[in-house]
């Protein structure tokens, strides 16, 4: 043991004493490049929308390749630049585009009444704790429930047609949005909170300049996964009954182009409904973000 | 401007320097967490006069943080009573400013100027978003943050944003501005600077402050008066003068010994509060 720590102490590093030095010119000591800019390419890769464009292109062409090269029956798989055609043809010749009007109308009814009736619910919720147990006890309750499964009672309520459609879609926004809005409330920070009382804020001034803002990315949050609810319970109820009112949406043209075994028309439907989710995600919601949330760091 | 430094100096004639402008008198201060009920201070009292700058030191446990939460309106004292001008102190208001440590006392949503506004407009400083401007960009200009009033605070660096939070509560033209460890989340040497600028700008216009920290360094430094408070629950120890102390007497004779007085009395007990409560804090 004592040859252990002798070792030991043989092997701690002495301390080098060095000359002190001063440099005095430093200011005009010359560096080399402080900044260099990126190679072209560097920088066209950089941009998000390249890399997904590449992406989405892969895929598209691995499709093509399967069903072309491999000879797949139509009936089950068209080509995509098949389904591509009809698309075209059913927006630019057909009546697509009225049931996609159609479909959107609705949701923006929908959306709106559930984001107006989630604001209501919020704000009781921020007034006293009994409106807050309740939107806890609600949300839990009703979030896990698939709007969907709300169809049949909304047809024996309202009956077919766009009210029992308002009736699922409110319900797949209302609580999705409240439940975010009320977590993102709950966790502004104490200083934030403080700061507001200390200029004199209160009640609904106090919600709207303090807690709103600061809550923003939360509530952005909400209204996305509410949006995206919505969309989907939408065109599933639309699948059920959209002929009733005689004009029925986007699911029901996915409905009935099945119905007539016209699988490159259930295609270009559901082409639609990508490109319209991609639409809002990335260009409504996004556009959203850039000018709040990024805009202030609140969220990257 | 003239008007308004005009104001600013009038305060001095115009109130009787003698009175003081905050009474805390035997504040007994509690709070409850999900297990204890913990007293913060027990009957606490002391005066600020005007153009003080009234430090309040002591170890985390002293309840000075708490004190000055009850100075600005969020708590309510059990027993005693906290004056402002003679009037008790019942709920937050915009004549008592908080300048806090964190750096999210700011409002991500708003600009540096629009920080500045915000407080002008909401605390009924202003009636004219022209006027509220002029203050704003004056105040901008004295924590020399000239050139980033349009900035996002999540863009400036932690000095610049305890910068912001400064220019907003003295734009304000608090009775008294509490400031609550605003520079202990700094690194040292943008600390030494605050705490210059700082001094500069009470040198202007002597503006009441009340501030709370924990560096026995930092309290001879900006401070004019010291309250020494001890843990458990804080209760005042002393009461010192520091206004012939600054930056230049650091390491000198006069600094070490009231640093090193400070020093013994806040470490008497030491050992006695580490025993009592662990983890308590004020």
């Amino acid at each position: 043991m004592s040859t252990r720590s002798a070792n030991r102490k043989s092997s701690i590093p002495e301390l080098v004493i060095r000359p002190e030095y001063e440099i005095s010119d430093i200011a005009q000591a010359k560096t080399g490049d402080v900044a260099r800019k990126l190679s072209l390419v560097e920088r066209i890769w950089n941009i998000n929308g390249v890399r997904k464009v590449v992406i989405l292109l892969g895929l598209v062409s691995a499709w093509q390749a399967y069903t072309v090269g491999l000879d797949v029956e139509p009936l089950m798989l068209p080509s995509f630049l098949v389904s591509l055609t009809t698309l075209f043809n059913a927006l630019f010749y057909g009546d697509l585009i009225y049931k996609v009007w159609f479909s959107v109308k609705v949701l923006l009814i929908g959306y709106s009444a559930g984001l107006a009736l989630a604001a209501i619910l919020i704000l009781w919720a921020t007034a006293n704790r009994f409106g807050s147990d309740f939107i806890a006890m609600a949300t839990a309750m009703f979030n896990p429930l698939p709007a969907i499964a709300l169809l049949p009672l909304a047809m024996l309520w309202f009956g077919l047609g766009t009210p029992s459609l308002v009736f699922v879609l409110i319900h797949s926004v209302l609580w999705a949005v409240a439940l975010s809005t009320h977590s993102g409330f709950e966790n502004v920070s104490h200083t934030l909170r403080m700061i507001g009382r200390n200029y004199g804020l209160k009640g609904i001034f106090y919600v709207l300049k303090i807690l709103f803002p600061a809550a923003l990315p939360s509530i952005l949050a909400g209204m996305k996964i509410g949006w995206a609810f919505a969309w989907r319970t939408l065109i599933g109820a639309e699948l059920v009954f959209g002929a009733s009112s005689g004009s029925g949406g986007l699911g029901w043209y996915i409905f009935e182009s099945s119905q007539n075994i016209d699988t490159d028309g259930v295609f270009a439907g559901l082409f639609m409904v990508i490109l319209f989710g991609i639409v809002v995600e990335n260009v409504v919601f996004r556009n959203i973000e850039i000018r709040t949330v990024n805009r202030w760091g609140m969220q990257r | 401007m003239a008007k308004r430094n005009g104001s600013a100096a009038g305060i001095k004639p115009a109130a009787d320097t003698t009175q003081p402008i905050l009474n805390v008198d035997g504040v007994t201060l509690q709070y409850k967490t999900k297990e204890h009920l913990i007293t913060a201070t027990y009957r606490v009292g002391f005066d600020v006069y005007p153009a003080d700058r009234f430090v309040l030191l002591g170890p985390s446990g002293c309840g000075k943080s708490t004190l000055l939460k009850g100075i600005a309106g969020y708590m309510k004292p059990v027993e005693g009573a906290i004056r402002l001008k003679g009037r008790e102190i019942s709920e937050p208001g915009p004549d008592r400013v908080m300048v806090f440590q964190e750096f999210d006392q700011l409002l991500p949503w708003k600009t540096v100027k629009q920080n500045i506004i915000f407080a002008l407009h909401n605390g009924g400083k202003t009636d004219t978003a022209a006027e509220a401007e002029e203050i704003a960009m004056e105040y901008i200009t004295k924590v020399k943050l000239t050139g980033f009033e349009d900035t996002f605070p999540h863009m400036l660096s932690g000095g610049m944003k305890q910068r912001v939070a400064i220019a907003r509560g003295m734009a304000m033209e608090p009775d008294v501005l509490l400031m609550d460890e605003p520079f202990a989340a700094l690194d040292a040497l943008t600390r030494l600077q605050m705490q210059k600028e700082l001094l500069q700008l009470w040198e202007d216009t002597h503006f009441t402050v009340l501030f709370v920290t924990h560096s026995i360094e930092e309290a001879l430094i900006v401070g004019s008066r010291i309250l020494v408070m001890s843990p458990h629950p804080g209760q005042v120890k002393a009461e010192l003068n520091a206004h012939h102390l600054n930056h230049d007497n650091v390491g000198d004779k006069k600094f070490a010994k009231v640093q090193q007085h400070i020093h013994d009395m806040l470490f008497a007990d030491r050992i006695l509060e580490e025993d009592v409560q662990p983890g308590a804090r004020g």
